[in-house]
């Protein structure tokens, strides 16, 4: 999957996390992250951002996130949307390669 | 060493005259007789009355390197340690202990007197806000000393925090000193106040009311006053609750306190007569109203109740549910004008609220207690003053006093914040000791402490109620399953803070974080 | 009929921190909405949300039902993701006629095929939320056998009839009864629209207990709050509980002595009232509020 604009999703909401992805040619996946969960989660928050865009072929990506307790499978659920949003995919998602890593 | 609880605790720290580590329960015995403080004599027609706060600050004789002390009964409104340290600073003078009752967010403005050199140490039942993350990474070289509330009175009392000038806001004041807690700005209850008032060698009566003589009723009596200054504002009464203190409409609030007012009309200790104390967050307000239903549905009385107290509190008093109210301190405005207002609603001070070296606290006469905590473990410690990051965020408060003292001591708590799990294998800091913890009530169902000596019989009432039983650890694996298992926090080999067990032992130190 | 559905709470599908753990609050089942609580722009991050959740909460049995946009919009794409996530129901919003029924069973049927889930495993539920519908409620009720039941949306119903809700509820009688009739002859669920003021639980009470008597099963919630209200309207009350525990012991008996003809005080017990005793129990058992004695 490629990205060809700037894609966000999510909200500040409590539990949940605002993801904003930009294309990042050549540059591979760099994570600016901001939790307020930084100390006990950060470093499981970057591998779940990282683990999603590797697994939807996301090879250049920079992210942004902003925070505030979301679980993993929040975190995945918005940087799937992120990525999809920035790849301009907005129908006849590929469900069938999703599932098959999402558990 | 180790303590009692397995916490290490170093042989000498900063600020601490004799390091005695945390035996248990109730095995630091007292010794010796109560400090005192200076003779005196005011002589007729001696005037007490100053022009203004740097007036009282030279008039008290305060040096370098004394011990000052305030109350907090304006919580976040309060308006005098702000005021009094700027004219501390401004005369010079460096090296200040500030003991007080305890401190919040709107005091941060002392993380530049303490840069500054004005202040050197502080001991307080809680810090929040900036003072506390400063604090928590740092600041200061003597650490904090927390206390909880009774802790803090057995520790003037015993002349381990001997203070030098209390500076004491007062809603209301005669011109010879004589103060209580009714006045333009309203906090009810003095009750660590007076302790103070009684203990310091010095003491400043700072009110924005000044009123004719005799002023009554006497909660700070005028023969502990050495000086009284009117200024224009001591505090903000509308936020002596904090938002904390307001009914809530969250329903995971509203289960855990359904959960927990289930448990208690099912604990045997539920008859005519019996008594309790709350706390003042949400799951604790509404506990008392799903509490108050059944009593009225099994015709049942309090006899009293106990604490910081709120409006829920004093409806039930005033609906006859509960028959006498002591207030040590009074968490909303309802609660403060109650105890002016109605006979059985009375204020305590902090010694007979929760202090262990009497003849005798109210507190030892409590049967249930309900508390609250930021995180719980599996041997049931409770953490009440450190976030999960390893950062101050709260306070000890009555905690550790109560669950000793009381017969049965329920914690509150959803089994997870945001992404934050609640029960842990180890809470980060402990201020009370597991082996205090009856029951764990959570949004998720209960946890009975098997090492209560009270276990084998909670289990059969509660499970002859229906109650759904958890082990804690299974508990704690649902939280985790969630959440994921927290990294390990990091910290320095520097102690930030220390954690002083009601009797003067040390339970835990703080470290600080490592960034 | 033996699973409970006294209530159904709604939550937004966008709401990252009501779905992490929303079965807590004690409801039969869980209504992940993907449709009028999430603006057009947000539909394909609720769906992720959604369909993440599902994949990795552990609702602990809970009944998981989500609420999909129309086929004439993403419901297509919906129905992929929940299905493939393992929800419980789907339910189809603003059903008309027993076509819509069948679309939505076919694209339902096509997914579980392409991923090798078991046809028809894949319950689904029909709101009715329009007159329309409401005259059609047997036909969409018997439409296909993924039902489970068939539910009253009333804000788009009253909306379509120009009149408006009223404390007494008169203006959803009509719909009501040709849904519960629809429900019952079709032997599945008939379940109730919700009731919007959370602060007044007398409201909620008086009305549970109206569609209570007309037949309903259970009913929408959208607060946690209601839930205690309308499952304890549900629930057999303690006489109930006994009466029908008398009548399974009475019969029991007759087994016993072979005796073809029961009775119970003097009173013929017949096929209805067993029937009956038999769901209450069921009922209390389901309920916590009766245990069997070992």
């Amino acid at each position: 999957m490629e990205l060809k604009k700037v894609g966000a999703a999510g909200t500040y909401e409590s539990s949940d996390i605002y993801v904003t992805l930009f294309p990042n040619e050549g540059n591979g996946i760099e994570i600016l992250l901001k939790s307020s969960v930084e100390k006990q989660f950060g470093t499981q928050i970057r591998k779940v951002i990282r683990e999603t865009l590797e697994k939807l072929g996301v090879k250049d990506a920079k992210v942004q996130a902003e925070d505030t307790g979301a679980l993993d499978c929040i975190i995945r659920a918005r940087v799937e949307t992120a990525a999809h949003r920035a790849a301009e995919i907005t129908e006849n998602f590929n469900w069938e390669e999703l599932d098959k890593w999402t558990n | 060493m180790k303590n009692a609880i397995g916490k290490e605790i170093p042989a000498a720290i900063a600020g601490i005259d004799k390091v005695l580590p945390y035996k248990g329960l109730f095995d630091a015995m007292p010794e010796g007789r109560i400090a005192g403080k200076t003779k005196k004599m005011v002589k007729p027609g001696d005037s007490k009355l100053l022009n203004s706060i740097e007036e009282a600050v030279e008039k008290s004789g305060l040096k370098d390197g004394m011990t000052i002390s305030f109350h907090h009964h304006f919580r976040g409104g309060d308006y005098i340690v702000n005021k009094v340290m700027d004219v501390i600073a401004a005369k010079g003078i460096k090296n200040i202990r500030i003991c007080s009752s305890s401190l919040n967010d709107v005091h941060a403005p002392l993380v530049d007197h303490i840069k500054n050199g004005v202040v050197a140490s502080i001991s307080s039942s809680g810090l929040r806000g900036k003072l506390a993350e400063a604090i928590s990474r740092g600041l200061m070289e003597i650490p904090v000393v927390i206390r909880s509330h009774g802790g803090r009175a057995r520790a003037i009392e015993a002349g381990e925090e001997h203070i030098d000038v209390a500076f004491l806001g007062a809603p209301s004041s005669d011109d010879y000193g004589n103060a209580n807690g009714y006045g333009k700005a309203v906090c009810g209850s003095l009750g660590y106040a007076m302790i103070d008032a009684k203990y310091a060698d010095t003491v400043v009566i700072l009110t924005d009311n000044l009123v004719d003589y005799p002023n009554t009723p006497v909660s700070i009596p005028q023969t502990d006053v050495d000086y009284v200054v009117l200024i224009d504002s001591i505090g903000d009464s509308s936020k002596i609750g904090g938002k904390e203190t307001r009914f809530t409409k969250n329903p995971r609030d509203l289960l855990i306190a359904e959960y927990c007012a289930k448990v208690i009309y099912n604990s045997p200790y539920f008859k005519n007569g019996f008594s309790f104390q709350t706390g003042s967050g949400g799951a604790s307000l509404a506990m008392s109203r799903f509490l108050r239903t059944e009593m009225e549905k099994q015709n049942i009385k309090a006899s009293f109740s106990l604490g910081g107290i709120t409006k829920p509190m004093v409806e039930m008093l005033k609906d006859g549910f509960i028959g006498k109210l002591f207030d040590v301190q009074s968490f909303d405005l309802i609660a403060a004008n109650s105890i002016r207002e109605n006979e059985n609603h009375y204020e305590i001070d902090a010694t007979y609220y929760a202090n262990t070296h009497t003849k005798g606290c109210i507190a030892n006469k409590l049967d249930v207690v309900v508390l609250s905590a930021l995180e719980i473990d599996t041997n049931f410690n409770i953490n009440v003053i450190t976030g999960s990051d390893g950062v101050i965020r709260g306070a000890s408060g009555g905690h550790s006093d109560t669950a000793a003292a009381a017969k049965l001591t329920i914690i509150t708590a959803p089994l997870i914040r945001g992404r934050i799990p609640t029960i842990v294998d180890n809470v980060l800091n402990i201020v009370t000791p597991g082996t205090n913890i009856d029951i764990l009530v959570t949004d998720r169902g209960v946890a009975l402490n098997r090492n209560s000596d009270k276990y084998e019989e909670i289990k059969t009432w509660i499970t002859k109620a229906g109650i759904k039983v958890f082990e804690i650890e299974e508990l704690r694996d649902l939280a985790y399953k969630m959440t994921g298992v927290p990294q390990k926090i990091e910290y320095t080999d520097k102690i930030v803070g220390v954690i002083e067990y009601r009797d003067g032992t040390i339970i835990d130190v703080i470290h600080e974080i490592k960034e | 009929m033996d699973k409970l559905r006294r209530t159904m709470m709604f939550v937004p599908g966008n709401n990252a921190g009501m779905l992490k753990d929303a079965h807590i609050y004690g409801a039969d089942s869980l209504m992940f909405d993907l449709e009028d609580s999430v603006s057009i722009h947000e539909k394909d991050t609720a769906r992720f949300l959604v369909y993440n959740a599902i994949k990795s909460v552990d609702y602990e049995g809970t009944e998981i039902v989500v609420r999909i946009n129309g086929m004439d919009t993403c419901g297509k794409e919906d129905i992929e993701a929940v299905i493939r996530a393992g929800v419980d129901v789907i339910r189809l919003p603003k059903t008309e006629t027993a076509a819509d029924v069948v679309e939505v069973d076919e694209a339902m049927t096509e997914v579980e095929k392409k991923i090798g889930k078991e046809v028809g495993s894949t319950l689904m539920m029909a709101a009715i939320e329009g007159p329309l519908g409401a005259i059609n409620a047997l036909s969409i009720a018997t439409a296909s056998k993924r039902l489970m039941g068939i539910a009253l949306g009333a804000e788009d119903y009253v909306r379509s009839m120009k009149t408006n809700r009223t404390p007494g509820g008169v203006e959803l009688l009509a719909a009501r009864s040709a849904i519960v009739m629809a429900a019952r002859a079709a032997g599945i669920y008939a379940l109730d629209t919700v009731f919007s003021n959370v602060d007044d639980e007398e409201g909620l009470r008086r009305e549970t207990q109206l569609i209570k008597d007309l037949g309903f099963d259970g009913k929408s919630v959208i607060n946690p709050r209601q839930i205690a209200v309308v499952n304890s309207i549900f629930n057999p009350t303690e006489k109930q509980i006994d009466d029908a525990l008398k009548i399974m012991k009475a019969i029991k008996e007759a087994e016993a002595k072979g005796s073809g003809v029961i009775a119970l005080n003097g009173k013929m017990i017949d096929k209805p009232v067993v029937a009956r005793a038999e769901r209450v129990i069921e009922i209390a058992k389901a309920s916590g509020l009766y245990r069997e004695e070992v």
